[in-house]
């Protein structure tokens, strides 16, 4: 009889009360992603290979779409508006962010506070202030020099102010962060400025420009309300889409156009994924931040350039501040709060701004809840590597959907009263379709619309957080939750407001995701503005964008004022520089 | 202070901590292989070695932080193998301190007290006793970040301490501080381990610190234990060339074996008291000797044991002088020897000088040259 020498099996490690619980936490987290996210996404895949009775047709809806010129024109369309608004924009705001790192301008927290302002409107808002400036009856409509505002120009325009700010976020990030001491050497070594620029500032920038060129990009080709307010006939993906679901319901297209939507989207999101693998750490323990020093003419002509684009700014702001309040453009200028007489309209009414409060309220609430607890438990659980890294995963997906893809994909997913399990012909009752048009399905949309940058803010406030807390805890035999309530929490508030800010703002400017998914009671103003807007009631859609402006800037002032109660109240313990030793007793 | 020896604490003869042929894999890669190791009760142990030797991940082992891939560990008569960290008994101190930065000093100590069902007053006592353990008193409504380095370390430890663990583990605890306060940090955390009597382990790379605190050594090497032994036995008495380089300086010199305790260095023949076990005459080994270990005399005078050098480079160190000879008949490998300033005075040493070097017989190791 042989002899087999037993290998002793890896010892299984046996789970504390704190690893099962932290273990359940990540598999419900998992199953929701899972569901807000692929379930979707493969009802709307499946939906582009079924005719308009749900039968299964292979490619056909796909060689129809590739036969319509018309359609085909729209995707070409998308990538000229995407690239051309990417390279304007990164531009722009390349310029304004130096402004503000690289030299010694005053007013630059202004000037900084003044890029953010777009962030705070919908992308209808600045297509609607270009309709007043340049449309048919425009202010100074002669600038264009007969060229039509309808179209590639408007869009373009439109875009760039609305992406600047998430540009600017990115550049200003990248640039500061220099090591002075390359640029002491090249001083050293009587380097010119040029040549400094570009073997130095260039390079260190590089990754954060490639960063900002793929959010560009991809916001570019995503969005809908400045292509449908001011498209014209140049037709987009985007529109494409909505046209098909909501002109002609004409389902089986839309989820064709989604799906090629999807493919540039992807594309850019795994370049930039396969470009911030590649970013190393540009910054090390010993740099020296770099400071500016004082140029004149330098200075003075970037404080141009700043105030050129503040006044743009504010000035495509203005405008549909001003049109909001006029009676009757450009026939009587008299002033005017009619166009707020929202239950007077088609629309929605007030009803419809009071609903998207309370969705971005819910959105605020729940989604950092969601949010920040998943990456806490992404980022902190002891155990389960794997499955906590392929949820690190699931959690970025959402970057790479498109609001419009999602909201369809929502419909398809959520209206159905039965599903069918694939390849068994088993039909079961959606379990999900109470949510249909409910206020619930528009806030887990946008909640999972807007999960993957608020979860990688989260992540990044925890990864600064000391990872022997939670073996501390453990040697102290604390629960990891007390943890989590009394140091993680507290220590990571800036963070969450940063978050819930966020979710706050976008719930209330959003149009692409839930303009599919809002029911005879779930009217939202975003969505007002584009139906206003669409029946030639435009003063009262500039009146609803502004509601919106000015709802997200008295969050955004909260928020700021928050932020610097709670730095004061705990500066205490936050204040960073070293504390000198006390005099030593030699002789303990 | 009570200088109760940790041997006198020994209740018997079964050790508090035993670890039995312990091995952790990462993937493919061993960190640890088959260490087998017993710690007493009340004792300072220090694991010492490089970086990436397996030194923290048997700390981590032990913590229950890291599974083995096999091997038993036995706590205080218990097999913990296998238990998570919460269901071990343990205070641990890192680098970093993890003191909780929204947290007072007083709520830091009292954090795994609260959990216990212990009555706020009996908190407050406690907590009291641990600030004066460390010296801290009076500063129990501070923040951490209002600390020096020195004193939030403290507050680490006395945090590790509050609920009384039985092995108390410390994680290379005084490489973040100022060189002086390190020093003096080192005797203050080994005088309450004395104090406490708490079984301790503390990984560091630091060989001094190994050397000023613990009562025993762990010396390992790419996973495996080069040498276990007091402080005094792993300097005098390395068990392979690589303690022997790791712990203090020493030369390596290349020899070769005639007879026993009788062995070939360049020109002259050398005797030494240490044996050399399983080593034939013709053997190539490799000889060592500490530098402070060596007797440098007037090139004239005639000493047993001894070579003729030659000052290659003469180094002042502030204490002493680091002096580098060249030894007739040993090609490409120089001597350092530590001589006193006043030597240096009393035979004028210079560089290009010829001096008698002697080497004591009860001080060279010799090694089989791998």
């Amino acid at each position: 009889m042989a002899e087999i020498t037993a290998i002793p099996a890896p010892l299984r490690p046996a789970l504390s009360r704190d690893d099962r619980i932290q273990g359940g936490g990540l598999v419900i987290l998992a199953i929701a992603l899972s569901a807000a996210i692929f379930l979707p996404l493969y009802a709307m895949l499946s939906r582009s290979f079924e005719d308009a009775d749900g039968n299964f047709i292979g490619f056909a809806n796909y060689i129809e779409y590739f036969g319509t010129p018309t359609l085909v024109s729209s995707a070409q369309h998308t990538i000229t508006i995407g690239v051309v608004t990417t390279v304007i924009v990164v531009t722009l705001a390349f310029i304004y962010a130096y402004a503000l790192t690289r030299s010694c301008m005053p007013f630059k927290g202004l000037f900084r506070a003044i890029a953010i302002i777009p962030i705070l409107a919908p992308s209808l808002l600045p297509a609607i202030s270009l309709v007043y400036l340049f449309g048919n009856q425009g202010m100074i409509k002669e600038v264009l020099l007969g060229h039509s505002i309808y179209g590639p120009i408007g869009i373009v325009i439109a875009l760039a102010f609305w992406i600047f700010p998430h540009t600017v976020l990115i550049l200003t990030t990248a640039l500061s962060t220099a090591d002075a001491r390359l640029y002491e050497v090249a001083i050293a070594l009587r380097t010119s400025k040029l040549r400094t620029f570009f073997t130095i500032t260039l390079p260190g920038a590089k990754y954060g420009v490639m960063s900002a060129c793929f959010v560009a990009f991809t916001y570019a080709i995503t969005d809908f309300g400045a292509p449908k307010v001011i498209g014209g006939w140049y037709n987009v993906l985007s529109v494409d889409i909505y046209k098909q679901v909501v002109g002609q319901w004409n389902f089986q297209m839309g989820a064709v156009v989604s799906i090629i939507l999807l493919f540039p989207v992807l594309l850019s999101f795994i370049a930039d994924r396969l470009v911030q693998r590649r970013q190393v750490a540009q910054i090390s323990a010993q740099s020296v931040p770099l400071v500016p020093t004082p140029n004149r003419r330098f200075d003075l002509i970037m404080l141009a350039y700043c105030l050129v684009i503040a006044f743009i700014l504010i000035g495509l702001l203005a405008v549909s501040a001003y049109a909001s309040l006029i009676k009757f453009w450009p026939y009587n200028l008299s002033l005017t709060l009619d166009n707020y007489q929202f239950d007077l309209m088609d629309g929605g009414g007030w009803e419809a701004y009071r609903n998207s409060i309370v969705m971005a309220v819910w959105t605020a609430v729940l989604g950092t809840l969601i949010i920040f607890t998943g990456a806490y438990l992404i980022e902190k659980s002891q155990r389960y590597a794997n499955f906590r890294s392929s949820l690190q995963f699931i959690a970025i997906v959402p970057l790479a959907v498109p609001g419009m893809v999602l909201g369809l994909a929502y419909i398809f997913f959520f209206n159905p009263l039965t599903f069918t399990i694939p390849f068994t012909g088993i039909e079961l009752a959606n379990p999900f379709n109470f949510l249909y048009a409910t206020m619930g399905i528009l806030v887990i949309c946008t909640i999972v619309h807007y999960y993957t940058v608020p979860h990688l803010t989260a992540l990044t406030a925890l990864k600064q957080m000391d990872s022997e807390f939670e073996t501390v805890s453990a040697s102290l035999k604390v629960p990891f939750y007390k943890t989590f309530a009394r140091v993680t929490f507290p220590v990571c508030l800036p963070a969450i407001l940063e978050i819930s800010f966020y979710l706050f703002v976008n719930a209330m400017t959003t149009v692409s995701a839930v303009v599919f998914l809002w029911g005879p009671n779930t009217h939202l103003a975003s969505v007002a503005v584009l139906n206003m807007d669409d029946q030639g009631d435009i003063a009262p859609a500039a009146a609803m964008a502004m509601m919106i402006v000015y709802t997200s800037a008295a969050v955004r002032i909260a928020y700021t004022m928050l932020t610097r109660g709670l730095q004061r109240r705990t500066q205490a313990w936050r204040q960073r520089e070293s504390v000198a030793e006390p005099v030593l007793n030699p002789n303990p | 202070m009570s200088g109760a020896e940790p041997s006198a604490n020994r209740k018997d003869n079964r050790p508090y901590l035993n670890i039995e042929g312990l091995t952790k894999k990462f993937g493919e890669f061993v960190a640890l292989q088959d260490i087998s190791l017993d710690v007493h009760e009340s004792e300072f142990v220090c694991f010492l070695g490089p970086s990436g030797c397996g030194k923290t991940t048997l700390l981590r082992c032990i913590a229950g932080l890291d599974i083995q891939t096999s091997g038993r560990i036995i706590q205080g008569g218990e097999d913990v193998s296998t238990l998570p960290p919460t269901a071990r008994d343990f205070g641990i101190v890192f680098q970093s301190y993890a003191l909780f930065p929204n947290l007072t000093v007083h709520k830091n100590l009292a954090y795994g007290l609260e959990n216990r069902r212990i009555n706020k007053e009996a908190i407050a006592k406690r907590v009291e006793e641990l600030l004066e353990l460390v010296g801290l008193t009076g500063q129990d409504t501070k923040y951490p970040a209002q600390l020096s380095g020195g004193q939030q370390q403290r507050v680490a430890l006395a945090r590790a301490l509050a609920t009384s663990p039985g092995l108390l583990l410390l994680d290379e605890p005084l490489s973040a501080l100022d060189a002086k306060v390190r020093v003096h940090l080192r005797h203050e955390v080994k005088a309450l381990q004395r104090r406490l009597g708490v079984t301790t382990i503390m990984v560091t790379h630091d060989q001094e610190e190994a050397l000023t605190m613990a009562d025993r050594i762990v010396v390992m090497d790419q996973g495996v234990i080069g040498q276990v032994g007091t402080p005094v036995e792993i300097y005098r008495d390395p068990a392979s060339p690589f303690v022997a380089d790791f712990v203090g300086t020493m030369n390596f010199l290349p020899g070769a074996v005639i007879a026993p305790q009788r062995l070939h260095l360049g020109r002259v023949e050398l005797h030494c008291t240490n044996g050399f076990d399983g080593l034939e005459p013709g053997k190539v080994v490799t000889l060592c000797i500490r530098p402070e270990d060596l007797v440098v005399r007037d090139s004239g005078c005639e000493a047993p044991n001894s070579a003729i050098a030659c000052v290659n480079a003469l180094e002042f160190l502030g204490a002493f002088y680091r002096a580098t000879l060249d030894v007739d008949g040993v090609d490409d490998q120089p001597l350092v020897v530590d001589l006193p300033p006043k030597l240096i005075g009393e035979l004028d040493i210079r560089v290009g000088l010829e001096v008698t070097v002697v080497f004591p017989e009860d001080r060279i190791r010799v090694f089989a040259t791998s």
